[in-house]
């Protein structure tokens, strides 16, 4: 047990500290690698109460897309970021609030778990035994069952706000010659090439 | 028809194995390159490697320091200097070629009346200072003398052609 | 004392040490990998490819290795310091740290976790980090064009691999590598999923950066891509990373199409061989097509590559998807 306990405060402290790295460092894209170091940690965790297929599907997808595309964008962007600080503390108190007002709800949260009567019962009833049944295929069952259409409806979610962007970004060139792949692709050598033989002084 | 048969031959990607297959075809097929330190090329008679002073069968330098070939050098890599030896006959007391300016054009070994200068049949002289690379009188007569064989031949096979 | 050596101290020598028998036979690989790509390229180019370093040429690898280790480590002005020397750390370590669930026979696995396939698409999907820090870090042009193209590319091609992973996990019906492999018992994967072969083997070059899709570097339009500005030991760990990466994809193809260290009949001449010479045999087929295939094809466009990697792969594969699915399910072959 040392060494899972061991095991959890490194990836805990070292994911707060690059938590707090990616506010504090000046450069927008340390900023994104500690992010990075952040949700690597957050894995590691996971990991470590033996969730391993949301440990790797955070890594999958957050890790190995979302990051790829911010760091992408912040290493594109051309933002003077002292420029941008200067009138931070001017929105302190607002930022604060907000922060407040999620670490409130956050420990409303916690405190609920823990006081709610029902507690107790929900945290040992659902899983079944490591042995009989990995994570992936308790997943599997309960996302394809219990919450079948609410898993089905944040996937037309999805799709509708990936169809909104192409709409909302595809426009239509007028007198644009495009490559026809198709075309190109089904020539034939005989269709095309012709060997000859010319006569000099004749011409083809 | 024709239409299946082009869209078979893309879903089958025809053009693509086809290629493969040229490729693979070509992995047995004798080699083309020389594998250089070991073997060469044959070179012309008439190549323009590195430069070399000859000498007489008895040994006699034929170098008569005229300085045709300094005079016509394009490049100015030559630089002679003459004074009448003991014997009376005129020589060389300095023959530099600077091999960094040299452009192997030939001209020194055109006008050379005696075929004293000529550009042997050697292309392997680089070094590793660019100092070695300004030859002077001794190292050009020790080109000459171990060249002499090639050289001797080469000129006796292009003489017919000058 | 007693149950701190035996709980502690002597399990991890155990595993340091089956992970040294696993590192070192890998980097000896990738050394030879890039003299067997030198060799069949110039066969295939009419040439001889290196032959003068020991029998054969047998020892360049040793030398290009030695004389990368012997040069000045040179770090451009006006580059990111740390990101710049991590970035090829990044990489080798992930092409090394893949193989920890990479069986290679029944039960010779370092660790044999469940969701085998998701992490080995994780490392494989991470390994985009190293090259676009690289391209940012280096302050220059072209390294960052490279490293831009090469993450837009690894990105992409990702979701078709993603999709011919499920319909492989459809037929094997488990994440665990070794299950994989042994769903393969009666045929292998390559041959009722043909053409997701096919798409999973041209996305891995892609994946890998390999030719025709080596954007990335493109020595003809952007001088080396993102590894410009390296040199000596940070471009060899690039050096490695790549062709690690190379062997990783291969061995991947294997346990997923190509039946892993399973013999290709059950019958007793093909059975008398053990499962990793099979494994080893079938990963040096691939590469070896890896290389044929740099051989041939010219350099893909940026728009054609990415237009292959949308407009075909994805609805392809997604359409193969379904059909799997619906066939194994109106068969009844849905493994359990």
């Amino acid at each position: 047990m040392i060494v899972q306990a061991l095991a959890f405060y490194l990836f805990s402290a070292i994911m707060v500290a690059s938590a707090v790295m990616v506010i504090a460092s000046r450069n927008p894209v340390h900023s994104v690698v500690f992010l990075i170091t952040a949700f690597f940690n957050a894995a590691g965790l996971l990991l470590l109460i033996g969730a391993e297929f949301v440990a790797m599907i955070l890594i999958i997808v957050y890790i190995g897309a979302v990051a790829v595309l911010f760091l992408f964008v912040v290493m594109m962007l051309d933002v003077d970021f002292g420029q941008l600080r200067k009138g931070a503390s001017q929105y302190l108190p607002l930022g604060g609030a907000v922060g407040l007002v999620l670490l409130a709800e956050l420990l409303l949260v916690l405190g609920g778990w823990v006081v709610a009567p029902s507690a107790g019962t929900l945290a040992l009833a659902p899983t079944p035994a490591v042995e009989q049944m990995s994570n992936t295929v308790a997943l599997g069952h309960v996302l394809y069952t219990h919450y079948f259409y609410v898993f089905q409806a944040s996937g037309v979610v999805l799709l509708i706000a990936m169809i909104g962007a192409i709409v909302l970004t595809l426009r239509e060139r007028q007198g644009v010659r495009r490559q026809r792949i198709e075309g190109q692709v089904s020539r034939r050598r005989d269709e095309v090439v012709a060997v000859t033989k010319v006569r000099v002084g004749e011409g083809v | 028809m024709a239409f299946l048969d082009r869209t078979a031959r893309g879903f089958f990607l025809s053009e693509l194995v086809s290629g493969m297959a040229l490729t693979f075809s070509y992995m047995f097929r004798p080699k083309v390159t020389l594998n250089y330190p070991h073997e060469k090329g044959p070179i012309s008679p008439r190549f323009r490697g590195e430069h070399a002073l000859r000498r007489y069968a008895n040994g006699e330098e034929r170098c008569i320091a005229c300085k045709l070939c300094e005079a016509v050098c394009p490049a100015q890599a030559i630089t002679i200097e003459a004074e009448p030896r003991d014997d009376g006959s005129r020589r060389t007391t300095r023959y530099d070629i600077d091999m960094t300016k040299c452009i192997y054009c030939g001209l020194c070994q055109e006008a050379c009346p005696v075929d004293a200068i000529v550009e042997g049949p050697n292309f392997e002289f680089s070094t590793e200072t660019r100092e070695e690379l300004f030859y002077n009188k001794q190292k050009l007569l020790d080109n000459g003398d171990r060249w002499e064989a090639e050289i001797a031949a080469n000129l006796t096979a292009d003489a017919p052609y000058r | 004392m007693v149950s701190f050596w035996s709980g502690y101290a002597l399990p991890t020598i155990i595993i340091i040490l089956e992970v040294l028998a696993i590192i070192i036979p890998l980097l000896v690989a990738v050394a030879y990998l890039t003299y067997a790509e030198r060799k069949v390229m110039a066969a295939m180019q009419l040439r001889q490819g290196p032959n003068i370093v020991g029998p054969f040429g047998l020892l360049q690898p040793m030398a290009d290795g030695l004389k990368l280790l012997t040069k000045e480590t040179i770090i451009p002005a006006g580059s990111n310091r740390a990101l710049f020397l991590a970035a090829p750390m990044v990489t080798f370590l992930l092409s090394l740290v893949a193989w920890a669930v990479i069986p290679f026979g029944a039960g010779l696995v370092l660790s044999n976790i469940n969701v085998g396939v998701l992490y080995l698409f994780a490392v494989s999907s991470l390994g985009v980090y190293g090259i676009i820090i690289a391209g940012w870090a280096s302050n220059s042009k072209y390294a960052f064009l490279g490293g831009l193209r090469s993450a837009a590319q690894m990105v992409s091609y990702e979701v078709s691999i993603g999709l011919v992973i499920v319909s492989v996990l459809l037929c094997a019906g488990s994440l665990n590598l070794s299950r994989i492999v042994e769903a393969q018992h009666t045929i292998w994967f390559a041959v009722p999923l043909f053409p997701m072969f096919i798409v999973f083997f041209i996305s891995g070059l892609a994946e890998t950066n390999r030719a025709p899709f080596d954007l990335p570097e493109g020595e003809s339009e952007l001088v080396g891509g993102y590894n410009v500005e390296y040199s000596a030991m940070t471009f060899a760990l690039f050096f490695l990373g790549e062709y690690a990466n190379m062997i990783l994809m291969s061995a991947l193809t294997t346990i997923l199409f190509l039946g892993g260290w399973l013999p290709p009949l059950g019958i007793p001449p093909l059975t008398w061989i053990p499962g990793p010479i099979w494994f080893f045999a079938k990963i040096a087929a691939c590469l070896f097509v890896f290389i044929w295939v740099r051989a041939t094809m010219p350099r893909y466009r940026y728009d054609q590559l990415m237009r292959l990697g949308w407009k075909i792969f994805l609805p392809f594969s997604l359409i193969w998807v379904l059909v799997t699915a619906g066939v194994l399910e109106t068969f009844g072959w849905l493994p359990k």
